[in-house]
Parts: structure tokens; sequence; C-alpha cells
């Protein structure tokens, strides 16, 4: 059994005995989605960073600086400074006056039936989107790091469901992301993504101080390499913006559109997050306000180091390795078929292994890189079922559906076994919508960026203004929820790069559509506030600001921790 | 919980709560909550820490994609040996981000959640 095979086992073990242990104390419903609210306040910090930092952080920063060198490192700075927003003005909000989900903060003031179902609308867009790029990137990373899984799996797993051919590793991780959300709810999944963000801390720290060793601790020598790398097509060296973005080439309305895309770009960044179901989630697990805030200042510790070291990683792989040796499959020190920027953490690892530590090294830290990113894609899937799943079955089936249009009581015991139920469909959905969207779509990335920009033009107006703005109603509300998903989605979809291979005049220019989709979504919730007000259709919002206000700002009468009781 | 209803009773009874505030009546006047000077010293110096601080921090966030695609020459100029401005600059959103963050939890701990606690109080009494 090679040892890329035994890592990955040590890590399903590890995690299936958590979720064995999470299973026994997940009977409630306060259990099941929140923890119990008895997170501490370091715990869900280093929830947080594991939820937030996914495989497209890991691989693909480092890949996207091995192969554009400064321009890469952009992501990395606007996923940290992300979360001033988040802790300024979302976390200890939402911890005082939430439950379960974000939607419970809306429901406060808004009509419950219409907000509820429009932010259970987007929360699964955001999700959804998210958990695609997720599950693509899982199922073509197992393939190319642990091949025989994926042979010895094939056999399992050779159905065709509704027309679309299962893929085994992305069957695999669905599985596995099912049983945890089913059987553990937020306790295994906090506490696989509390493994996984340590995982993922050692392996950047390791090969940081591998990649520094190289260079003698110099950073003189290091950036000396890094700036003998050079870009064929622009002839920019890797230290230097550009690359990716190349400015100065096109223009749209008189400003130049790379300069656009990049500020596009940020945009959905540093406010996307603060919009994102499956982090906001985070904060109920926690006991009070003072949690909420520590959480985040662990979080922002844990994720600005890692970020910073994204820089060593994907400048290490450039200088090291090389572009052109960073591919699938490597025959006598030479790439066979395409380069594949998503490798280049593991292709450095198994140089520096190789360096330093002998053949076997090269294959040990190769395997454990292999095995972190593993780790990674499965603690973040499971945090997006729990935030899906919170949609349906706590914001839809059970607020919508049987208390307000049944008008019926909904017992613990049936909200936990439908909260089950919902997770255990949203899994299987994804594990079917991935493997038929994996074949035909490479734009993984691209999906994972639309759902920070959902995230910021639709949820994140929501929740400020439901927050802080006292003439907010229903129709605001509502308005900018399925208005900022659907016009984000259409922008996305009239663009660049949705299609393959790219359309060279688009009917809209920009990649990054945030720049006109997040004000957008502001306007709406603008527009149909003014609109509700006009027809006078709810009266009822501006007397309950009072009381979130109020609630919000000092976290009285919020959600206890039931544990104390 | 749902919309303009008065905190439920049960949880009043709980020891736990007399932790952060004493506990809830029957029923809490929000409005009258609103306007003690207590919470509005709350909201005025959150306020006055919150805004200047994420008004900087966007400001600071998009000089560094502007300089760079506005300023390519000048953000590529060297400090030391080939480490340059662009590098230098993208690094320093990491410690503005840290710093601010500081300041924030440092604020909160030591101002915000002290006045915070004092309007619970308020409430406890029945404002």
């Amino acid at each position: 059994m090679s040892i890329t095979l035994v890592l990955f086992l040590i890590v399903v073990g590890i995690t299936l005995v958590i979720t064995a242990w999470a299973a026994r104390r997940t009977k409630t419903t306060v259990q099941f989605w929140a923890a119990g609210r008895q997170i501490k306040g370091w715990q869900n910090g280093l929830a947080i960073a594991g939820d937030y930092m996914s495989a497209a952080s890991f691989l693909g920063i480092a890949g996207l600086i091995a192969f554009n060198g400064y321009d890469g490192f952009m992501y990395s700075v606007g996923w940290l400074v992300a979360y001033l927003t988040v802790l300024f003005l979302i976390a200890e909000p939402m911890r005082n006056t939430g439950k379960y989900t974000m939607a419970d903060v809306l429901a406060y003031r808004m009509s419950p039936v219409p907000v509820r179902s429009a932010a259970a609308f987007s929360t699964v867009a955001v999700s959804a989107s998210y958990m695609m790029a997720q599950m693509i990137g899982a199922g073509s990373l197992i393939k190319i790091l642990i091949p025989t899984l994926d042979t010895n799996l094939k056999p399992y797993f050779n159905w065709d469901i509704f027309g679309t051919h299962l893929d085994p590793s992305i069957t695999m991780v669905g599985v596995l992301m099912m049983i945890y959300v089913i059987a553990g709810g937020m306790v295994a999944t906090t506490w696989v993504q509390i493994i996984k963000a340590i995982l993922l801390m050692s392996g950047a720290v390791l090969l940081t101080f591998l990649v520094m060793l190289h260079f003698g601790f110099n950073f003189g020598h290091f950036f000396d390499a890094i700036a003998s790398v050079k870009d064929k097509a622009t002839g920019l060296n890797f230290t230097q913006p550009g690359i990716l973005y190349k400015y100065g080439q096109k223009q749209v309305f008189g400003i130049d559109l790379a300069l656009i895309d990049n500020v596009s770009l940020g945009m959905a960044l540093i406010l996307g997050t603060a919009g994102l179901p499956h982090i906001l989630m985070r904060f109920f697990t926690v006991p009070d306000g003072k949690a909420a805030r520590a959480s985040v200042a662990w979080a922002m510790g844990l994720i600005g180091s890692f970020y910073i070291m994204t820089t060593f990683l994907g400048f290490g792989a450039a200088t090291l390795v090389g572009k052109a040796n960073i591919c699938a499959k490597v025959v006598n020190g030479a790439c066979v078929g395409a380069t594949n920027s998503n490798l280049a953490a593991p292709r450095l690892a198994e140089f520096l292994g190789g360096e330093f530590f002998g053949t076997t090294g090269a294959e040990f830290l190769l395997a454990f890189i292999a095995a972190v990113a593993f780790a990674t894609i499965l603690a973040v899937v499971a945090g997006l079922t729990l935030a899906a799943s919170g949609a349906f079955s706590h914001d839809f089936y059970v607020n919508v559906v049987r208390t307000h249009l049944l008008h019926g009581h909904v017992s613990e015991r049936e909200q936990v076994l439908v909260a089950r139920i919902t997770a255990g469909l949203v899994g299987l959905l994804s594990i079917w919508l991935a493997a038929r969207i994996g074949a035909t779509a490479n734009a993984a990335a691209l999906v994972a960026g639309v759902a920070f920009v959902i995230a910021s033009s639709a949820n994140l107006p929501a929740i400020l203004f439901t927050l802080f703005w006292k003439r907010f109603n229903t129709w605001g509300a509502v308005a900018c929820l399925v208005g900022g998903t659907v016009i984000t989605i259409w922008l996305v979809a009239i663009g660049p790069g949705w299609t393959l291979p790219a359309v060279k005049n688009p009917a809209f220019p920009l990649q990054n559509v945030g720049i006109v989709s997040i004000p957008l979504g502001f306007l709406l919730a603008i527009v149909g506030t003014y609109i509700g007000d006009l027809v006078k259709a709810d009266r009822l919002s501006e007397v309950t600001f009072h009381e979130i206000d109020v609630r919000a700002q000092t976290g009285l009468g919020a959600e206890p921790n039931p544990v104390a009781a | 919980m749902e919309v303009g209803k008065p905190v439920p009773a049960p949880e009043a009874t709980r020891p736990e709560l007399a932790r952060s505030g004493p506990p809830l009546g029957e029923e809490v006047h929000w409005e009258v909550l609103e306007q003690t000077e207590e919470f509005r010293d709350l909201v005025r110096r959150r306020f006055r820490f919150v805004l200047p601080a994420t008004i900087f921090f966007l400001v600071y966030y998009f000089l560094l994609p502007l300089g760079n695609g506005l300023a390519p020459n000048l953000m590529k100029t060297k400090v030391f040996g080939e480490v340059n401005i662009a590098y230098l600059f993208a690094l320093s959103e990491f410690v503005m981000a840290w710093v601010l963050a500081y300041l924030y939890i440092r604020k909160a701990n030591t101002v915000f959640d002290s006045l915070a606690a004092k309007v619970r109080a308020r409430a406890g009494k029945g404002a």
C-alpha cells in the first residue's frame, strides 16, 4: 500500500472517530445546528479558518503565484482584509440576534415567509456554487494524487444516474461529508474543520521552513531567485505586478479593463466573506458576542499567517520546481501532458522532500500534502452541506412551510430528523451535480468566485440594512436577496470565461462582475424598501428595528448557551 | 422567536444569564432602552471607531490594486535587493488588518462591553 493511501486512511479514520463521538452529543436542534453553543472562541477561530481556507486557497493560490508571480498574491490579501468587515459589522450582531441561520436575523424584522424563502434561495445559490468548485476540485485532485484509489473505487461506482456517470473520487468525498454532517452535525463539522486547520497550518509551515532552508534563510537570495523567473508573454519578472492582470491592453468605458477586473475581484473578496452563509453560521456556535469577537481574532491570525506563507509556497514552486515541471505526470524529470497550476504545492513538497530526505522523503512529503489537501476539501464541503441544509430545513421547511403556511408545531425530534434528511439530499444532489458539471466545465475556480459575488450582492446588503437601517423592510430584503443573486448569475453567464473556450466579444466584458452587481444589490435593497414604503406593505419592520438595534449592540436576550442551563 | 414579541420569560429564570445581566422582565421596552443615555453612548462610541476604521481599511485596501494598475513603475521600485514596493505594500495590508483588529478588540473589551452591560442592567430594572 502506498504512503499516500495510508495517510488518506488515517485522515478518514480520525474524522470518522470524531463523528462517532460527536453523534452522541447531537440530539437537539441547537446541538445539530450550533454545537450546543459551547464552542470556545479559539476553537471557533480555528474552525472558521478551517472552513474558509479551501483547496482553492491552498492549492489554488500557491498555483496562481507559481504560474503568475506576484499577481496571484492579490487573492490572499483580499481574503484576509475581508475579516475586518466581518469583525466590525457582522460577527457580534449576528451572534447577538441570530439562532441557527442568516435568515433568523432577517426574520426578526421582516415578514418571515417571503424573507426566509428569499434567504434560502440565495443561501443555496452561494453554497451550491462554492460546493461545486470544491467537489470538482476534489475529484480531479484525488485522481492525480492517488490514482490507485480512484481506479480501485471505480468498479463500485460504475453506475449512471439520470444520464450522468458517477465519479468515484467525487462520490467518496460526498459520502464522507454526508456521514459527518448527518451523524455529527455541527459538532463533528467543527472538529473536522479544527483538525484540518491544524494540518493545513503544519503543512504550510513545514514547506515554508524548507523553502527558506533551501535559500539559507536569506530573503535576498530568495527574492533574487524569484526576480530571475520571467514571464514570457509580458517580459515581467515574478516579483512584479501585471502578469495575471495585463494592465494597459484593453479598455472599457475609457478605463483599463484589467484594473477594473482586479478592483472588482477585490470588492467581491472583501465584502463577500461577510455574506457567506457557512461562515456566518459559525458565529452561532459560540456562547456570546465576546466569544464571536475572539473567534474572528483567532481566525485572522491563522488565515493571515497562512496567506503570507502562500507566497513562500508559490514563489518556492516557481523558483525550485518551475512552471514547466508542474503537471500531473512526470516521467524522467519531464512533464507528460499539460501543466496544472493546482499541483504547485504538491510538486514543491516532492522536490523539497527529495532535497532534504531522499526518495522516501519526497514520496512522504508529497503524500502528506496530498492528505492535507484532502482533509481541507472534506472540512469545507461539510460546512457547506450544513449551511445549505440549514436553509432548506430550518428556514424553508420548519419556519415557512410547517410553522407559517401549515400553522403547525414542529417538535425537536422532527426538526433534527428533517435536518438530517435534507443534509443527505444536499449531499446526494451535489455528488450528482459535481459529476455532471465536472465533466464539461473547466471553470471550477470561476464558480467559486461566483459564490463570493452572490454573497456580497445579495446577502450582505440584506444583513447590513436589517441591522443598521431603520426604514429597511421586507420588500427591500427580498429585492436584494433575489435580485442580487439573479443579476450576478446572469452577468457571469453572459460574460467571458463561463463557456469554454472563452467568447471573443462577450455581452458583458468583465469576468469579475462584483463591481456592477454589488452596487446593484445595495440599490435594489434601497429601491425595494421605498417601493414597499409607498404601498405601505410592511409597517412592522420599523417598529421591530428598535428591538434588533438594542439586541445587536448589547446582546440583551441573545439565544442562550443551553448547556449551562 | 418571531417579530415584535417580547423576550420569552423562561430564560429569565436561568441563573447563567445573571452573568450577562439581570433577568429580563416580562416585557422589554426596546424603544425606551434605545433612548437611554447608556445605549446612545455605546452606539456613538462604536460608530466613532467603526466608521473611520472601515473607511480607512477600504481606502488602504483598494490603493493596492489601483497602485498596481495606475502606477506600475512606482510599485516595481526596488526597496532592498529585489524586494519591491508592490510586495511590501501587499505585506503591509496584513499588518494593517491585524492592527485594526487588535485595536477594535481592545476597545470592545474595555469600553463597549461595559457599556453594553450597563444597558442590560437597565433592562433588568425595567428601563
